[in-house]
């Protein structure tokens, strides 16, 4: 048996997703480390979001395999799960690029759904809690301090009560990674926790994701279109272009590629001039 | 100054503004009255048909569109003039905090009611009517408000109640105390059933494969002749009793037991009282379910139900057991249909049921306890109170409907109260709040997209 601890959190190998003749994610592979940020950056189009919709189970990928291995070594073939188990057994949970909170409860409302499974059990599957029981009352005042940690966290404990619709939009995003993490995952998705912030909330989001990392034992996949935050915090970046992988490395290596110089910016018209010559145009 | 002469302006725009939407609105209508109710035919004496014009009734109509169509801009339009503005703040705040005991205040009068009315049995009879449908609108708030799934044949689980006792104690000979739980575990095991095919369909499709739902067990209970006998029904549904005291004349009933004079009026109040007791019971279990985790994921899957997914909840046993829940208590409120009238058929499950409860939960403010008891307490007592303008009834159930739609397209109470707080508990406005359908519900909301 290998050693789990230095085997990838997660293996994503041969992964293809088709719609109808549309080919979005083209035999893709690619490790994320366990305790590493795991950045996945493309164009527009690129298919990033698709390889996090198979990862989190709401596509069934057309062809591949995606291994997740817990630090115990057990592992789970994520694209056999069903979705929702996917959070509750692999513990890998998500946000989403359009922000989806609760958007009609509060803030904290919202950091206890988080917490279903674990307060579904304590509550006895709601029997033992309809009964008010003393157990489920201490997982409940538990759950409630979990929640107000991680608003503590995120600076929103003064909007505890607010609902999170009324929140403004970098709160909101913080607070959807909140949720996420209430979730208990081992791999935490991300998909453009940036988009839309200013500098300074985009710092703050760095902050955030460093100390995730940090002080709890999560690894962290994440979409990113700001380069400043993705060349600052991640340890390992994977670029896709047209559902393809083009280059894959650490932050350096990947800022010089030229592939990626090329899918990002288009290349000089005296290039465009070689290549006609080269196919004789 | 300006501040000041900013506000007469806006005002005196919204006037006008108001005044040509109304001209146009009346002008529509003259347009669509004029033939409709301007001319109207007549026999004459020869037998041929004769036109003639009706312009005092036109001009009525025309008028009122006018005038409603003018109130409702002003009220309500995009230029409106805030009805607040006219309202004190002191007066406001006060009304507040009289809204806190509302409840309370209904629950006692709910109580003393056989006690103060004790001879009037067209009011007792009513009150009973209404604490049924308040029961089956708390218990479709369940699945309609909390869970955001639209039910449209909620009155299919009222039937399989009904039903169950009926025939339980026809064939089996059980008594009404037995059969309540018994029909209550049956009618949501139908709702479990139903639940498994619909669990893919959202919004629109499952209101319209719910609404099949409840005209299938219908026709069953028509044409299965031999268990249900069809259309003819159940007669002598056997009536409960108080603790197995009767309430009839002989020895050994409740009157006789406890030394009173026998009068059908006792069991009009026991079964007012068994029926605010089930209503209250079904309050209390949805109050506390709400603030259980099983019901904090039934409102997040009327917010988001991908996001529900992500973080690990089994959407399909949460919906199941909304309708499993909706189901039992339209069951309870079913059996104890079937005692108090000792006679059910398949006429009284009709859609209109349905649709009378759905609009019961609607007008109240989904999601609201109190609100769904006073829109029950309003509809039932309004058609009561209509019911001598017989012909007019539905027309002004109608007109009801649109003017609480225009009026407060969220409903009666329009805030959804947090399960759980850390600080102070702060009412959410309903416009944050997601609805069983999502899609342009309010259109004042749409027009506004």
């Amino acid at each position: 048996m290998t050693d789990a601890a230095t085997e990838p959190i997660l293996a994503v190998e041969h992964l293809s997703m088709r719609f109808g003749g549309l080919v979005a994610v083209d035999d893709l592979s690619f490790t994320a480390r366990r305790g590493d940020i795991t950045a996945l950056i493309g164009p527009n189009g690129a298919g990033k979001t698709t390889v996090f919709n198979c990862i989190t189970g709401f596509y069934k990928p057309s062809v591949g395999m995606i291994r997740l291995t817990h630090a115990d070594g057990t592992a789970y073939l994520l694209e056999r799960l069903f979705d929702f188990r996917i959070s509750k057994l692999a513990r890998v949970s998500r946000t989403f690029q359009n922000i989806r909170l609760f958007a009609g409860m509060t803030a904290l409302e919202n950091l206890m759904v988080a917490q279903h499974n674990p307060l579904m059990l304590a509550s006895g599957l709601t029997f033992l809690g309809m009964l008010g029981f003393a157990s489920f009352t201490h997982a409940e005042r538990a759950a409630v301090d979990h929640a107000r940690y991680w608003l503590d966290r995120i600076g929103l404990i003064e909007r505890a009560d607010d609902p999170a619709g009324a929140l403004p939009y970098g709160a909101q995003r913080r607070l959807e990674i909140a949720r996420a993490m209430c979730a208990d995952p081992v791999l935490l998705c991300l998909d453009e926790p940036a988009a839309g912030l200013n500098a300074r909330e985009s710092g703050e989001l760095n902050e955030l994701l460093m100390f995730i990392r940090a002080e709890h034992d999560v690894s962290i996949l994440l979409i990113e279109h700001d380069m400043s935050v993705v060349m600052e915090i991640s340890d390992h970046i994977v670029v896709l272009d047209y559902g393809l992988k083009i280059a894959d490395g650490g932050p350096d290596a990947v800022r010089d590629d030229p592939k990626v110089i090329a899918a990002y910016l288009g290349v000089h018209d005296e290039e465009i001039d070689e290549a006609h010559a080269e196919v004789g145009l | 100054m300006s501040v000041l002469s900013d506000q007469s302006t806006a005002r005196c725009l919204g006037f006008v503004t108001a005044l040509k939407r109304a001209l146009l609105s009346a002008l529509i209508a003259f347009g669509l009255f004029s033939l409709l109710i301007g001319i109207r035919t007549d026999t004459g004496p020869t037998g041929a048909l004769v036109l003639s014009g009706r312009p005092e009734a036109l001009a009525i109509i025309v008028g009122l569109v006018f005038a409603g169509a003018f109130v409702r801009e002003l009220v309500i339009g995009e230029r409106s003039i805030a009805l607040t503005q006219f309202v004190p703040p002191a007066l406001l705040a006060r009304a507040q905090v009289l809204g806190k005991f509302v409840g309370l205040a209904l629950l006692g009068f709910a109580i003393l009611l056989p006690i103060v009315f004790y001879h009037d049995r067209y009011l007792l009879d009513l009150g009973i009517m209404i604490l049924t449908y308040v029961m089956l609108g708390w218990g479709l708030n369940i699945v309609v408000g909390l869970a955001g799934l639209l039910d449209l044949g909620y009155v299919a689980f009222y039937a399989v109640g009904a039903y169950s006792y009926a025939l339980l104690a026809e064939n089996i000979g059980f008594s009404f105390w037995l059969c309540l739980p018994l029909a209550g575990i049956l009618a949501s095991f139908w709702g479990i059933l139903l639940g498994f095919p619909v669990l893919r369909l959202r919004g629109d499709y499952l209101a319209i494969v719910t609404l099949a739902f409840g005209e299938i067990i219908r026709l069953v209970l028509i044409n299965w002749q031999s268990l249900t006998h069809g259309p003819d029904g159940i007669t002598g549904v056997p009536r409960p009793s108080f603790f197995g005291l009767p309430f009839n004349n002989d020895d050994g009933s409740f009157a006789h037991t406890f030394g009173l004079e026998w009068s059908p009026l006792h069991r009009i109040v026991f079964l007012y009282y068994v029926i605010l007791v089930l209503a209250l019971v079904t309050n209390l279990v949805t109050i506390r379910l709400r603030r259980l985790p099983i019901g904090r994921a039934w409102e997040a899957l009327r917010e988001d139900e991908i996001a529900c997914r992500s973080l690990g909840i089994n959407t399909t046993n949460t919906k199941l057991t909304a309708f499993a829940m909706g189901a039992m208590f339209a069951g309870f409120a079913g059996s104890f249909f079937a005692t108090r009238q000792g006679f059910i058929s398949p006429e009284s499950f009709t859609f209109t049921e349905s649709a009378l409860v759905l609009a019961i939960v609607v007008l109240g403010g989904m999601g609201s306890q109190i609100g769904v008891a006073v829109a029950a307490a309003v509809m039932l007592g309004g058609f009561e109170f209509f019911r001598e303008f017989a012909q007019f009834r539905m027309l002004v159930f109608g007109l009801a409907m649109v003017t609480i739609m225009i009026w407060r397209p969220r409903g009666l109470v329009a805030t959804r109260t947090p399960s759980i707080f850390l600080r102070q508990r702060r009412d959410i406005d309903a416009e944050l709040v997601r609805r069983a359908r999502t899609k342009t519900w309010s259109w004042r909301r749409a027009r506004h997209d």
